[in-house]
């Protein structure tokens, strides 16, 4: 770069009130795992809330969780994994400096996140069709539990939440996208795409937690 | 990064440039990222709620001068106690310490140029200002009648004024306070000064420091559960509806599992606070320093285990509420370790009857008698008398106001000649000391008295026999007022007219007293490197 080679004592990158360029990565990470740890009890709510309805009315949830539509559901989670081995794949190009195969992995990253926010919608819709949106389309058909509503109410609070922080998620991955194409990046200065790698990552755990505790649940109980 | 480096530049040649007076313009101070001009722009930000929040305890406390319910409806009061503890809590307490003198002071004391985001503390301000304002429009469109603590159906099913407004307004405002938090812990652990280790950072850095960590690990939990009240009040979910199968007092867990933590926001900056004024009027080491430190992380800790003692007649099982009892009595230790501490520094130490010395005096008072009446809360055979009557209201506001707003004034005396370059007149910053905790026992206390009586909180028609008390109360309420107004008049005087304050007035030790006063933009003109343990006062000096 040509700004590194101007100012010796002023790294390409390095913010005005650090020292050197590890003190600003450390603070880069570290401050991403504050904000993903209040990001685990933002979500830790919802779980709460979740454990405690299961155990007051299993059958509901049995009910509820069989009319989710499970290949779907097993796609998506198979189309997060794979975002988040592109995803380390990017970060892992990014020690490299390698600009081009940031682009590329990022691009791997964005389109897969994207696939998963359209089966969404197409299972959005279902549900809306079918009428199980507690408050706002509500006349589910034939036999239900009278807590159905709750588990519904659940369903779309907790996957509403996660398909929030995935639409940020591709937000900041656009913004990424562009400061590498800049040539912002380099193996020396890489902190940005590595915490934001960080936050892809825990948006996709969250799934994980999500698809069994709401998809794969209803198989358990007998199903209807 | 080339309008920096002139900064630097600048700061080097001519050292009488400093953070107030490197740029006059709206923009320099709307858009810095100078921590300490952020820690300005939040002091006028909560000084305005502060003056919101009083109006309406003073409307509150008109009410109750007589037994009938004269001065205004129940409705409406049902409105301005809330406002009262919605603005207060939310909008005052919570940011402070942290958001002021935490803001100007804990990177100067870890020896950095800055906090380690100094975007994201500008974003903290802005994101507290839209919530500001959005508590402002629910207040202004028509108020909330839930009672600061938004419980579930007041706020759900039975609900009739702007609750979703409120709550979201108290959502933002909880993600300014995590944004601050997040700042602390991240340059706590990665900006300290060469030779700037743990065990020597002042106790005021160890206590932001707990109270970014139940920032981090509580805010977001009152966040989801706002958010869970918005869907319900929104799209009609029932996660607190019993008619949908929902439990409304879910909701009281998941707030009191924020607000109960939340409290030791409200206290354990102040604490910090006590502990650097302490040291100073006393000109001695802080007693036991390492149990000052980690009792602080106690709090923090103990405080995430207590929540259920909210909740005694809020039909928990009663071994739930033995092990809540328990845990809460134990928070008692840590609290009982600093006072006694600060005890402990004052014996024989060379002390300044100065203003510093007042407010450290009346803190103790203070927070002596709201530690000692949360003891009576906690056990549980008592708490079953005393619950929801003006006993607790008593006890918390010991805790809140006889301890965070003491220490915040306290504090903001005792630094204010680093902020502003300027000295107050000591006498009058004695006044309002001894002002503050006169107009404050005459508050509070009579309403331990009426709550044992049995006067419940939240009422505006009482019995004729509790009208003597309550009228104390008032006038209490009065001297209080007297005691914020008298050092916000002689505090603005100084801004303009007081002498010139040179770098330590107080002969104090800490990399703050070692900048000039007020500091350069980026804190030191070098970075400064730490070779002795905190609070190492020598003997003093004959003049």
């Amino acid at each position: 770069m040509a700004d590194h080679a101007l100012h010796h004592d002023h790294p390409h990158g390095l913010a005005h009130q650090f020292e050197d360029m590890p003190q600003q990565k450390e603070s880069a990470v570290i401050g991403m795992w504050s904000f993903l740890i209040t990001e685990i009890l933002f979500f830790g709510g919802f779980f709460a809330t979740y454990l405690i309805y299961r155990s007051y009315y299993p059958e509901a949830f049995f009910e509820g969780s069989s009319h989710l539509d499970i290949p779907l559901g097993a796609f998506n989670t198979v189309v997060l994994i794979v975002s988040s081995l592109t995803m380390a794949m990017a970060v892992h190009k990014s020690h490299e400096g390698n600009k081009r195969g940031i682009l590329v992995y990022l691009t791997l990253t964005g389109i897969l996140g994207l696939t998963f926010l359209v089966v969404k919608y197409f299972e959005y819709s279902a549900k809306i069709e079918y009428g199980l949106v507690p408050g706002l389309v509500w006349h589910p058909h034939g036999e239900n539990s009278p807590q159905l509503a709750l588990f519904y109410s659940l369903y779309f609070g907790m996957t509403g939440m996660h398909a929030l922080h995935m639409i940020i998620g591709i937000g900041l991955l656009i913004w990424v996208f562009v400061k590498t194409a800049q040539g912002t990046y380099t193996a020396e200065y890489n902190a940005p795409v590595e915490i934001f790698g960080l936050y892809w990552h825990f948006v996709d755990i969250v799934w994980i937690f999500l698809f069994p505790l709401l998809y794969l649940l209803g198989t358990q109980g007998g199903g209807h | 990064m080339a309008i920096t480096e002139q900064d630097v530049q600048a700061s080097e040649d001519a050292p009488s440039v400093n953070y107030l007076n490197n740029g006059y313009g709206l923009k320099s101070w709307l858009l810095t990222k100078d921590h300490k001009r952020i820690a300005v722009l939040y002091i006028i930000s909560i000084s305005i709620f502060f003056a919101l929040g009083g109006l309406f305890a003073s409307l509150v406390r008109f009410e109750l001068m007589t037994p009938e319910g004269d001065l205004m409806s129940s409705d409406t009061y049902n409105k301005v106690f809330s406002m009262h503890g919605i603005i207060m809590v939310f909008f005052f307490l919570v940011p402070s310490i942290p958001a002021t003198i935490g803001n100007f002071l804990v990177p100067i004391m870890v020896g950095a140029k800055d906090l380690a985001f100094p975007r994201v503390n500008l974003l903290s301000w802005y994101v507290y200002v839209v919530a500001g304002i959005l508590g402002t429009i629910a207040v202004v469109g028509g108020g909330v009648d839930t009672g600061w603590t938004f419980y579930t159906p007041y706020s759900s099913t039975y609900s009739n004024s702007n609750v979703i407004l409120a709550a979201m307004a108290a959502f933002m405002a909880g993600f300014s306070s995590i944004l601050t938090g997040l700042n602390f812990v991240v340059t706590i652990h990665t900006m300290r000064a060469p030779g700037m280790t743990w065990f020597r950072l002042p106790l005021f850095v160890w206590s932001h420091y707990a109270t970014s960590l139940i920032m981090l690990l509580g805010t977001p939990v009152i966040a989801i559960t706002l958010v869970l009240l918005m869907l319900e009040r929104g799209f009609g979910f029932g996660f607190f509806d019993p008619n949908l199968g929902g439990d409304p007092v879910l909701f009281q867990h998941l707030f009191w599992f924020y607000s109960h933590p939340a409290v030791y926001i409200m206290i354990l900056p102040s604490m910090g606070v006590m502990s650097e004024m302490v040291a100073s009027v006393a000109r001695k080491r802080v007693f036991g320093y390492e149990f000052v430190a980690f009792s602080s992380v106690a709090i923090a800790i103990l405080g995430f285990l207590v929540w259920g003692h909210h909740m005694f007649v809020s039909s928990q099982s009663t071994y739930a509420g033995m092990v809540f009892s328990i845990i809460t009595f134990l928070v008692a230790v840590p609290s009982a370790i600093k006072t006694f501490n600060w005890t402990a520094t004052l014996y024989k130490g060379s002390i300044v009857y100065d203003t510093a010395m007042f407010y450290v005096y009346g803190y103790l008072g203070l927070f002596l008698v709201g530690g000692l009446t949360g003891l009576f809360l906690s056990s549980m055979g008592l708490d079953i008398h005393l619950h929801d009557t003006y006993f607790v209201v008593a006890h918390f506001h010991y805790i809140m106001v006889g301890g965070q707003v003491m220490g915040y004034l306290g504090g903001m005396h005792f630094w204010w000649p680093k902020i502003t370059g300027k000295m107050f007149p000591d006498i009058w910053g004695r006044v309002s000391a001894l002002l503050v905790f006169l107009g404050f026992n005459l508050t509070f206390f009579p309403q331990f008295i009426l709550g044992y009586m049995g006067m419940p909180r939240r009422y505006h028609v009482y019995p004729d026999e509790f009208q003597v008390l309550n009228v104390a109360s008032s006038m209490g309420a009065s001297i209080l007022a007297l005691g914020y107004l008298v050092p916000g008049a002689y505090l603005t005087w100084s801004i303009f007219k007081g002498p010139k304050a040179p770098d330590n007035p107080w002969g104090a030790k800490g990399l703050e007293w070692e900048t000039t006063s007020p500091p350069p933009t980026f804190n030191f003109e070098e970075t400064p490197v730490v070779t002795e343990e905190a609070y190492q006062y020598g003997p003093i000096e004959e003049h």
